[in-house]
């Protein structure tokens, strides 16, 4: 079967990459294995977790459910790039660890992506609507009241 | 769950992908958003040697008015646009009600349409809605272009009438007339998953407030989308009362043999068909009475 390699260049958290990558790769095994940006966590690889969520083009993606070949010009946002090593962390992220809004973290790096990119749409959101933003996203430890919890305390620091 | 091995060509237009397409017959397959089709080869239930990549077709993502009554939707529209386009909430308020269910914000920021409608799942919302609003999809190939009435375009689970060559790349759906009501609603067991029974009405209002047309069709009801309109034939010409509206949802309970699935048995599935029926008929023609 066909093993040819395709010429990716991609820009990950403002860096630009430039590899090679077998057409059936997984953007996601790619992120991982070729760029070495462990941060995006890979679970059920068909789409139901989210745990490989990314940020394609600026939205919310499931790296997973996409080929690394299709991300060639393209930019992605990793969980790595939410905030700068040295530093304060994102508003959502220090919420997350003041509501003790994950416990194992396996899940953690797919819900910041997805909430981080659902408060710049919803800056002032219920909590109905936070939970339907979070239906994508499996965690299996903290029962999401603390996540919930930790994006309404982001969002009320967020707008002051 | 990594797929088998390939041939990925991005199609740099839409006669290049016709072109591939009529080459590589039944060993290649289109990749639109790619949100059933990738699981499918994580899973390798699919093993195309040949994946056509249609992502660079962005000319075939629109929404428009083909004239007053008919809209027009490019087959490479994403959920996310449909979800956010002011046409489609004003003139197919029963395509914008059905959105929110499917899958999660994630995967509707890239499932496209025509993807959805080609891959004909039979549990899965937009067919239903295409043959509950009596829509015409729009095929191509190298030789040519046809037009297929949404009846005759799921044939079986995951099958559709398309042809090996052909690509769909225009969905046609009217737009809503004056004195219409829509309704769709779905149960399933976690937000974002498979319905367990989905249905989408239709229902227009003529002279006196009498029902002139009911069209009600069953998303996971079967191996196509189910049209149960026949049972609704009695509203024609009738002022609607609660009454008759219970009447119709026992006739499609009696209509249909649901498959049954670990999640719901045939029996559960039936009741559930009978509930959301009677529900959606009462809160379209509730909406049509106010539009």
């Amino acid at each position: 079967m066909d093993s040819e390699l395709h010429e990716i260049v991609v820009t990950v958290n403002g860096t630009r990459y430039q590899r090679r990558a077998e057409a059936r790769m997984l953007l996601s095994d790619f992120i991982r294995h070729e760029l070495l940006l462990a941060g995006t966590h890979v679970g059920c690889e068909h789409g139901v977790c989210g745990a490989c969520t990314i940020l394609f083009d600026g939205l919310p993606t499931r790296s997973c459910l996409m080929l690394a070949a299709q991300a060639n010009g393209h930019e992605i946002m990793t969980v790595e790039g939410l905030a700068p090593v040295e530093g304060p962390l994102h508003p959502l992220q220090q919420a997350m660890h003041d509501h003790h809004g994950l416990q194992c973290g396996y899940c953690t790096p797919g819900i910041l992506m997805t909430m981080t990119a659902f408060l710049a749409e919803h800056p002032s959101p219920s909590e109905i609507e936070v939970r339907e933003a979070l239906s994508g996203n499996l965690c299996r430890c903290t029962g999401y009241q603390h996540i919930v919890d930790a994006v309404l305390t982001a969002a009320a620091r967020m707008r002051s | 769950m990594k797929p088998a091995a390939f041939k990925y060509i991005a199609a740099a237009s839409l006669d290049h992908a016709l072109k591939l397409k009529a080459d590589h017959g039944d060993d290649a397959r289109f990749l639109a958003g790619g949100q059933s089709l990738i699981p499918m080869l994580n899973f390798r239930i699919a093993q195309p040697r040949v994946l056509i990549d249609l992502s660079a077709l962005t000319r075939l993502s629109y929404v428009a008015h083909e004239n007053s009554a008919i809209l027009r939707i490019g087959a490479l529209t994403r959920y996310r646009t449909l979800e956010r386009d002011p046409l489609i909430a004003e003139a197919l308020p029963l395509v914008r009600e059905a959105l929110p269910h499917i899958a999660h914000p994630q995967i509707r920021n890239r499932g496209t349409l025509g993807g959805n409608l080609a891959h004909a799942d039979p549990a899965s919302e937009l067919p239903a809605i295409v043959l509950a609003l009596e829509g015409r999809l729009r095929a191509q190939s190298v030789a040519g272009e046809r037009w297929i009435d949404a009846r005759n375009f799921f044939v079986a689970p995951l099958t559709t009438a398309l042809q090996v060559d052909e690509m769909l790349i225009e969905v046609q759906l009217p737009a809503r007339p004056a004195r219409s009501g829509f309704c769709f609603m779905e149960i399933a067991r976690r937000r974002g998953d498979f319905a367990l029974m989905g249905v989408a009405i239709a229902m227009t209002l003529g002279v006196f407030g009498r029902c002139s047309q009911a069209r009600v069709v069953l998303c996971g009801a079967g191996d196509t989308p189910v049209d149960v309109s026949e049972a609704a034939g009695g509203l024609i010409g009738q002022n609607l009362d609660n009454a008759a509206i219970s009447h119709v949802a026992t006739l499609v309970q009696k209509a249909i043999d649901p498959p049954g699935n670990i999640h719901a048995n045939k029996g559960f599935q039936r009741h559930l068909a009978g509930v959301l029926v009677e529900r959606g008929l009462r809160i379209a023609l509730e909406r049509a009475h106010h539009g």
